[in-house]
């Protein structure tokens, strides 16, 4: 679903990714561990051109993200992306941050948006919020609703930059138990995470990033039982 | 000091008018002003560097010349270049609209930027257009934020548009100067203009203050 050859990312002379291949396939769930500044964050935002790539090539369900030509809308409004802040619309309800892509991208109808908010809000455990502004939840609630605002443009990916790294330590688990329900359907994800314990239960594969390279990638079991790499080792002894 | 209150009473009607067009020059102007502000202030925040620099031109040189001699070169070069003149009401209005437009150009640009950034990219990640982010995401919210400084700009712009007296417009200032030279008294031609720019501008500060509130109550953030 997700191919990625070798991809360069430089913020003016600080070279961020310095040649990642990747790929994702369908129903596969990828954590993405790593020091902070290591390039996680950018990989995936270049997933859906959020961030330009330098050099290299990156392919979404087929689709070309380099190639000047690609409709990048189009792209994206397969890819659902969930923000370690949120970014949830201050001005709009729950309800209404949910609503306002299918309505505008997709093309719903009002009735159909809302019916369909509310079948995922329920699915987050929010049904009582719909008519709640954002900034009356609490961050777990706020991030919830971003999963379900992300989900409701019915996306074949779901990526997910650090979303519980501004949680407070006790909503934490609500928003990875919404994630673990995602996985378990099979929805393809790409997680950037510090979560060591979601990567270990509910990843399929987990990658190791350090200085904007993948230095070592395998089963859960492996990385965290057996690293091969001595920077993943010193990586892990610091976090576990 | 002997004030014929007489004179002030004479002239009542004329005062009173041209308070009136003085508060409909402000508000076509800024209404216009605004429209194109918030063009302007798109055009300043695009990629395409050529229209950037029209745009940065454009504020650049109208924040930096004065109001009165924008005026002058659209009242007084207008019939060199279109050759025909435009009544004052009209040179008057494109004037001042063209000169709001770069000051709340900057409003908007501030209040565009002021807006997380985080807000634009979880719009086009959900595949907004650029235009779409703007319109449903972006705009309500820096709209919020730029309705002081844009009442600010509208009293301003009450006050500044006794400029185009100099035209023979006739709004609230030119009636001071007409009394003033019918009569050839200072108090009680200028006293009454005083009275109405303060009573109008108090009228407006209090309006935007309301508004302000009921936003406030009404929408978070």
């Amino acid at each position: 679903m997700i191919e990625i050859k070798g991809l360069h990312k430089k913020f003016g002379s600080l070279h961020v990714l310095r040649g990642v291949d990747l790929t994702v396939n369908e129903r596969e769930v990828v954590c993405i561990i790593g020091p902070s500044g290591s390039g996680k964050s950018t990989l995936l935002r270049c997933i859906n051109h959020l961030e330009e790539a330098t050099e290299g090539e990156i392919q979404v369900e087929g689709i070309h993200l380099t190639h000047k030509e690609t409709d990048i809308n189009r792209v994206r409004a397969e890819v659902g992306m969930v923000f370690q802040r949120f970014n949830l619309f201050p001005h709009m309800t729950v309800l209404q941050n949910i609503t306002l892509a299918p309505v505008q991208v997709r093309k719903m109808t009002k009735n159909e948006a809302e019916a369909l908010g509310r079948s995922l809000l329920a699915k987050v455990g929010l049904s009582e919020k719909e008519t709640a502004y954002p900034e009356q939840l609490s961050g777990g609630q706020q991030q919830r609703v971003a999963i379900a605002r992300a989900l409701a443009m019915k996306p074949k990916i779901m990526l997910f930059d650090e979303p519980t790294s501004a949680l407070d330590p006790e909503m934490v688990g609500e928003v990875l138990n919404v994630m673990k329900d995602l996985a378990r359907e099979g929805m393809t994800m790409v997680v950037v995470t510090h979560e060591m314990g979601f990567a270990r239960e509910v990843g399929d594969r987990v990658i190791f990033m350090d200085e904007g390279v993948i230095v070592e990638q395998g089963a859960p079991e492996q990385i965290f039982g057996n690293p091969r790499h001595e920077r993943t080792q010193s990586f892990l002894s610091k976090v576990l | 000091m002997d004030f014929r209150w007489q004179i002030v009473l004479d002239y009542a009607d004329m005062f009173l008018a041209g308070g009136w067009t003085t508060v409909k020059v402000t508000a076509i102007s800024v209404t216009v002003g605004t429209l194109i502000g918030l063009i302007v202030a798109l055009a300043r925040m695009t990629k395409m560097t050529p229209v950037r620099w029209l745009a940065t031109i454009y504020t650049d040189v109208i924040r930096g010349t004065p109001l009165l001699v924008q005026i002058f070169i659209v009242h007084f070069g207008a019939p060199k270049l279109l050759g025909f003149s435009l009544q004052a009401m009209t040179s008057g209005l494109i004037a001042l609209s063209i000169n709001s437009g770069a000051y709340v150009a900057e409003i908007f640009r501030a209040g565009i930027q002021s807006i997380d950034k985080g807000q634009m990219e979880a719009s086009r990640s959900l595949g907004m257009s650029y235009a779409q982010a703007m319109r449903f995401v972006i705009l309500p919210q820096a709209f919020r934020r730029i309705i002081p400084p844009l009442g600010n700009e509208f009293i301003a712009m009450l006050k500044d548009s006794s400029l185009v007296s100099v035209i023979s417009l006739p709004e609230l200032a030119m009636a001071g100067r007409t009394v003033a030279g019918a009569t050839a008294r200072v108090w009680e031609a200028w006293l009454p203009v005083a009275a109405i720019y303060l009573v109008l501008t108090l009228i407006f500060t209090r309006l935007v203050a309301w508004y302000e509130v009921k936003l406030g109550v009404q929408n978070h953030r």
